[in-house]
């Protein structure tokens, strides 16, 4: 889960990390008023998950209470590569005397988290990775012992932090390293991390991903995110405890487990088509789940056809042969099915399917089949 | 001969008194495989189909001789049985449960690795591994499968059995196949598999089955290029996959130019394996290298 600004310093604040006072809104008034609490000048930052708001104009500052108005009237509702911004995060504005960087994320490659340090702040640190690896720090911490102050001190210093805020910036890595541990964190970087004129360290912004297999132990996180910017069909989806991803295509697919479900995007797209969906129905799936599982596909206005590629371990063909009947009977789809049912009970599932004699519904033998067969019949009915 | 379990395999399982636990524990039975006993803290003295469950691995191990432990425990408690088991001296750790927290499955591997090195664990979210007609430990479906020269590693469970469904249907079998799971860390790597294939004399052909995300494809690669005679046939699922995405798997996601399936495709190709870009195209490689 990709936490909003705010909600990531939130976070922060709460593992001792220095952040900007600030509050978060969602009207002009409440802007207006928080504005004036906090006191100018102050900035109003517009709360989206994608990059680039600052060029959007998603971020202004403001010195008195008109231009507060101004732009918090201007930034909410806005559009910014189709996030509407509906939450804006008023803080005090900082002044700056330098941008570092900072970061901890897990290390696949080591297994081991990864602290991330460098005194080129506030720009694409991909650019500073792929330019200047020299002055980008990363330091592999063990999980059982946890990032010492030493250590981070060590970073700091061979980082080339300014030689009277190395203490200071030795908090903040141990702090967010804490956030990370504590709040079961994917990511949480900082970019920029600033120093300003009296010498404090400090978040200008925060970007924190949290792993959603660990929210059981974070109830208090369950709710944050961005869900009134996140697709509806991945909303219901997700309730439903099945793994569906909005793709810009027209072939809806649904298959059972997630490698097989890529490879059947793969080879649909190979054979010329554009899947409208992923769409992991999981092991095990009953009638039930595979008819809910339908109604999402089709719940995307743009699907003109739609695979459904099984190849049943804990599946069971047979299972979702039934569930697909009753999708039939509770749904009436006007588009074509190309279903292809391979392992477990498949000679029961193909039966159920032929006797059903569902109308618009073509079984395929092979993927490769199956996948030729759905990009003929979409194109059909364009 | 086979990978990792075979003749000698001593299985239990944590979690064998759930639904999905002793469902597959009784299949992994009728294949043949040799299940000696389950964990269960609350119901310890009581059996499943005749299979004694027992209060903790420690008991377990003592009491049964289990030399493999298969976990389908929720995923809040999964890592630390994981652990339990490896205390208990288990050499073989099969994580079948899917959704455990990525910094469990961190700490779980650290720890093994500095405090229990004869310990290996596969997955978490794996589907287990199966060496046919000898034994089968997880979920799956063995009666795809025939005993043959292909040795078979895969981030993805049903991929699996598509691949090797292919191959089946061309008369190829199976050395062992061996599903290491689709997390951020998993406990057994492709290298990790890979090099056990490379030292087992009936596997003449290695198949790997890769996905989007991470980097242990491209680390396979030159891994194979420096350390393994044997021909190697690779596949990528996840070439359409979107930026950002996390598709099902929590370790499949392409993040920048990062984790993509056409850099793992080329890490790959650059080092000499031959990548299919389909499952069937898989077997036509296979195909070629071995002869129909």
């Amino acid at each position: 889960m990709d936490l909003l600004e705010y909600q990531g310093k939130q976070l922060f604040g709460r593992h001792g990390l220095a952040v900007s006072d600030g509050q978060a809104v969602t009207t002009v008034d409440d802007a207006v008023a928080a504005a004036n609490a906090i006191g100018y000048p102050v900035v109003v930052k517009a709360q989206v998950l994608i990059g680039g708001r600052g060029k959007a104009g998603g971020v202004k500052l403001a010195s008195d209470e008109a231009e507060a108005r101004e732009h918090a009237t201007n930034i909410l509702g806005l559009d910014i590569k189709g996030h509407i911004v509906r939450t804006l995060w008023i803080e005090h504005a900082s002044d700056i005397a330098t941008e570092y960087y900072a970061s901890v994320l897990l290390d696949r490659s080591a297994k081991k988290p990864l602290v991330m340090f460098s005194v080129e702040g506030g720009v694409d640190i991909e650019e500073v990775a792929e330019n200047t690896p020299e002055k980008l720090i990363r330091e592999n911490v063990d999980p059982l012992v946890g990032l010492s102050r030493e250590q981070a001190v060590d970073i700091a210093t061979r980082g080339g932090a300014d030689a009277d805020v190395i203490e200071g910036v030795a908090d903040a890595l141990v702090a967010l390293y804490t956030v990370w541990i504590e709040e079961d964190a994917s990511l949480a970087e900082i970019n920029p991390l600033i120093v300003t004129p009296d010498r404090e360290v400090k978040a200008l912004d925060a970007k924190v991903t949290l792993d959603d297999n660990a929210l059981f132990r974070h109830p208090e996180n369950a709710d944050l995110g961005d869900s009134a910017n996140a697709d509806p069909i991945e909303l219901k989806a997700h309730e439903q405890g099945v793994i569906y991803v909005k793709l810009d295509g027209d072939i809806g697919i649904m298959g059972n487990g997630a490698g097989l479900v890529m490879s059947t995007l793969d080879v649909v797209k190979g054979a010329g088509g554009e899947p409208a969906n992923f769409l992991d129905a999981g092991g095990g799936s009953d009638a039930a789940k595979v008819t809910q599982a339908i109604e999402l596909i089709l719940s995307n206005e743009n699907v003109n056809a739609v695979l459904l590629n099984i190849f049943g371990g804990i599946t069971r063909c047979d299972e979702v042969a039934n569930g697909l009947v009753a999708a039939f009977a509770a749904l009436q789809p006007s588009v074509p099915f190309v279903v292809r049912l391979d392992g477990t009970n498949d000679v029961e599932g193909r039966r159920i399917l032929e006797e059903a004699a569902l109308p618009n519904v073509y079984a395929a033998t092979t993927m490769d089949g199956a996948a030729a067969q759905v990009v003929a019949l979409a194109k059909e009915s364009r | 001969m086979s990978i990792l379990i075979g003749n000698d395999t001593k299985l239990a399982v944590a979690g064998i008194t759930g639904r999905e636990g002793s469902f597959h524990t009784l299949n992994n039975r009728a294949y043949g495989t040799n299940v000696v006993g389950g964990v269960n803290p609350k119901k310890a003295g009581e059996d499943v189909d005749g299979i004694p469950v027992f209060a903790n691995w420690e008991d377990t191990v003592r009491e049964s001789g289990a030399n493999t432990a298969m976990i389908f425990v929720p995923p809040p408690f999964a890592a630390a049985s994981a652990l339990e088991a490896a205390q208990a001296g288990v050499e073989l750790v099969v994580i079948i449960t899917e959704g455990i927290p990525a910094h469990d499955e961190l700490k779980l591997y650290n720890t093994v690795k500095r405090d229990h090195p004869g310990t290996r664990v596969l997955g978490p979210n794996c589907p287990g591994l199966l060496s046919p007609g000898k034994a089968n430990v997880g979920i799956i479906p063995a009666s795809f499968f025939k005993p043959g020269n292909v040795g078979v590693v895969s981030r993805s469970g049903t991929l699996t059995y598509q691949v090797g469904n292919e191959m089946a249907q061309r008369g190829f079998g199976n050395s062992s196949i061996v599903g290491i799971g689709g997390d951020p860390v998993p406990g057994s790597s492709f290298i990790d598999i890979i090099a056990l294939f490379e030292a087992d004399p009936e596997t003449e052909l290695i198949v790997m089955s890769g996905e989007i995300g991470g980097s242990a494809e491209e680390e396979a690669a030159d891994y194979i290029a420096a350390n393994v005679t044997k021909p190697v046939v690779g596949y990528i699922a996840g070439f359409t996959a979107p930026e950002g995405k996390t598709m099902g798997h929590a370790g499949a996601i392409v993040s920048g130019s990062a984790g993509t399936a056409a850099a793992k495709a080329e890490a790959l190709e650059s080092q000499g394996v031959r990548v299919g870009r389909t499952p069937t195209q898989v077997a036509d490689i296979a195909i070629e290298i071995l002869g129909g």
